[in-house]
């Protein structure tokens, strides 16, 4: 599995990583590993993503949504400098909490 | 599918005892039954009964089963017709011969037939699977040449929508994959009545018909709102809000758009999650990257989107340098990508501005990475704006209801003008005056002139001698913007006023505001040169109105229009 999720011991935090190439080959995944929970705050780690794309920024758009859109709390943590230069090209600070 | 299809079965056996036994043992498990007497015989019954499965004896005169069996392989083509050897032989290298002759299995003398049942049923498996992948080959290829066809015709849609522009113009050079409209990318530039030219590069998310569907309605607003005069802000709302109506949540539109003013010699850029543009000065030989400030089209709602641009002074032979992220992303065989460093470096090897696609091109190869067909790359130049002709206005009306003598009044106030352009509708209105048609480029000029000036300098009480230099004019429209969003109170009022006269007519424009007014006789003094990039409005209205002049301590503005009678 290269898209990891867990939860927190209260249940409350979803932590989900991406290992390797975050791209449109993870859809699935990424897509499953929230599936129906309802939960905020939600963190995706990427320290061992390489690499994303805009259809990754796509899939973030998505759980941003599903998540409560504009009310929704999402924190992209432990980018490398590549991912962090992806995200702030695309404007994604504006969207989301990214350390 | 049944397990015991009834097949035909040839039997190819020159001894009439042997013929008769097998043909007996094959039509008793159900199977139908030709016989030869020799491989010329069994060649022939082929030939005009298509068999599924031949039983072929080795040895018979005329012709032998090993050279039956290499003709009957020939007829077949790709379809499997299985040959089982019927033979006596023991010796491998004889056995051998066998297969090698297109033969699939062999049967020793004396025949037994639950093996001989066996051997069919396990052939005529092989042979339908044959079938099976044949068919499934035959469909996939057909469904490829179909999928190509449609992008064939899409492409050729699209091309008339996206090259209904100016891309064409002496001053745009671009590089782009014929199929880069699958890829998501998309290049469109057109011309506002007033003459300038707005260009938008852009980058769907995703690949194939998903990312090329979008594109449609955006060229539409595109260069519906660009041919009706809009500026930037208003095209981007609206494309922003057409793409969020339309797209699936994770489909958005990377975009720069650029307004180049030949006449004011200016640029106007927003750039939403692109990489960084460049605009080159070739005096200094800066570039000054073009970073991207907003997230990408079709992320936001309405009310959510921000649609401030940036404005940079230009002069002529400057250039604007935008590219997709196919370029910088760009991967050679150890996943490094190519990076804005390396772009930076073919930037500053570069000593003859023309060839910078070829330079960026030959570098991307010898960095080793894998061709994509999403490397886009277009470069806008600031050329002197007698040296581009904007082509001209096609009206589809008859002109007999053409309006003649009348006269309109309007009052733009505080809340109206923070966010409406009231321009493209003015334009409008007066270009159903067909005397005014072959001016509406200094028509609408003017009007942009009068209007801005009205509220930058009247309402907004901006000093334009702030764009002295490039820095003050980096400041005076972030001042613009920030006056703008607190303005309470002002107003700016346009009086237009159509008579005719003899056979042509007269248009009188006069624009008001609540500013405080300028030193009329001061500015008009200044000498009409074109280097300045201050006061630049001016001298635009006077050269392209008649009789331009100013009351009120400049708050009053009134410029005239004449037309002769149509031919």
């Amino acid at each position: 599995m290269t898209v990891k999720a867990e939860l927190s011991l209260d249940g409350k935090i979803l932590t989900i990583s991406v290992k390797g190439r975050f791209d449109y080959a993870k859809h699935q995944e990424f897509r499953e590993s929230y599936g129906d929970k309802e939960l905020s705050p939600v963190i995706v780690d990427l320290k061992e993503a390489t690499y994303l794309d805009s259809s990754a920024l796509g899939m973030l758009l998505l759980l941003r949504d599903h998540a409560g859109g504009d009310d929704s709390d999402i924190r992209v943590v432990n980018c490398s400098l590549d991912v962090r230069n992806i995200l702030a090209i695309s404007n994604f600070d504006k969207l989301f909490d990214i350390s | 599918m049944p397990s015991l299809e009834s097949l035909t079965i040839l039997i190819a056996e020159d001894s009439a005892a042997d013929r008769m036994l097998l043909s007996h043992i094959v039509r008793r498990q159900g199977h139908e039954v030709l016989t030869a007497a020799n491989g010329v015989e069994a060649v022939e019954s082929f030939l005009q009964q298509r068999p599924h499965l031949v039983l072929m004896d080795a040895m018979m005169p005329v012709m032998d089963g090993f050279e039956a069996a290499r003709q009957i392989k020939l007829l077949a083509g790709e379809t499997l017709v299985p040959i089982i050897f019927l033979t006596s032989l023991s010796e491998s290298e004889a056995l051998a011969r066998c297969l090698e002759a297109g033969g699939d299995d062999f049967l020793a003398k004396p025949y037994n037939p639950v093996i001989l049942a066996a051997k069919i049923k396990a052939m005529d498996r092989l042979r339908r699977l044959q079938a099976t992948v044949l068919q499934q080959r035959d469909l996939i290829a057909k469904h490829h040449e179909y999928l190509l066809n449609e992008q064939r015709v899409a492409k050729a849609v699209f091309d008339k929508v996206a090259h209904s522009g100016c891309l064409s113009a002496p001053n745009i050079r671009y590089l782009q994959s014929p199929y880069a409209l699958f890829n998501g990318d998309l290049l469109l530039a057109a011309f506002t009545p007033a003459g300038d030219m707005h260009v938008l590069l852009g980058d769907f998310t995703g690949h194939g018909l998903p990312a090329a569907v979008g594109a449609m309605p955006l060229a539409e607003v595109f260069y519906g709102m660009t041919a009706k005069g809009y500026g930037l802000p208003e095209t981007l709302r609206e494309m922003n809000a057409k793409l969020k109506r339309i797209l699936p949540v994770d489909m958005f539109c990377c975009a720069t758009l650029l307004c180049l003013s030949f006449q004011r010699r200016s640029v106007e850029v927003w750039n939403g999650g692109m990489p960084d543009g460049y605009l080159h000065t070739i005096a200094t030989d800066e570039r000054k990257p073009l970073t991207a400030r907003h997230l990408p089209l079709g992320v936001l709602s309405p009310q959510t989107f921000d649609d401030r641009t940036e404005v940079f002074p230009m002069a002529v032979g400057d250039r604007v340098f935008l590219l997709s992220d196919g370029v910088i992303d760009t991967c050679d065989g150890d996943e490094q990508l190519f990076g804005v460093e390396r772009l930076h470096q073919v930037f500053a090897a570069n000593r003859q501005p023309d060839s910078l696609f070829e330079e960026i091109e030959r570098a991307l190869r010898d960095f080793g990475g894998e061709a994509r067909d999403d490397v886009s790359m277009v470069e806008v130049s600031l050329l002197e704006a007698a040296q581009l002709s904007p082509p001209a206005l096609v009206y589809s009306d008859s002109g007999q209801s053409c309006p003649l003598d009348w006269s309109a009044s309007f009052e733009f106030r505080a809340a109206t003008l923070k966010r409406f352009n009231p321009l493209p509708y003015l334009l409008q209105l007066l270009l159903e005056v067909h005397g005014l048609r072959a001016q509406s480029s200094a028509l609408y000029s003017v009007l942009a002139e009068l209007y801005s000036n009205a509220l930058e300098h009247g309402v907004l009480g901006l000093d334009s001698s702030l764009k002295r230099d490039a820095a003050g004019f980096a400041r005076y429209y972030l001042q613009r913007n920030e006056r703008l969003d607190a303005l309470q109170n002002g107003y700016v009022r346009v009086h237009l006023q159509v008579m005719p006269e003899g056979k042509g007519g007269c248009l009188i424009v006069g624009v008001e505001d609540s500013g405080s007014g300028f030193d009329v006789a001061r500015v008009l003094e200044r000498p009409l040169d074109g280097v300045r990039l201050s006061g630049r409005g001016i001298n635009l209205i006077r050269q392209l109105g008649r009789n331009a002049s100013w009351s009120d301590e400049g708050r009053s503005a009134r410029v005239e229009f004449f037309w002769e009678a149509l031919a």
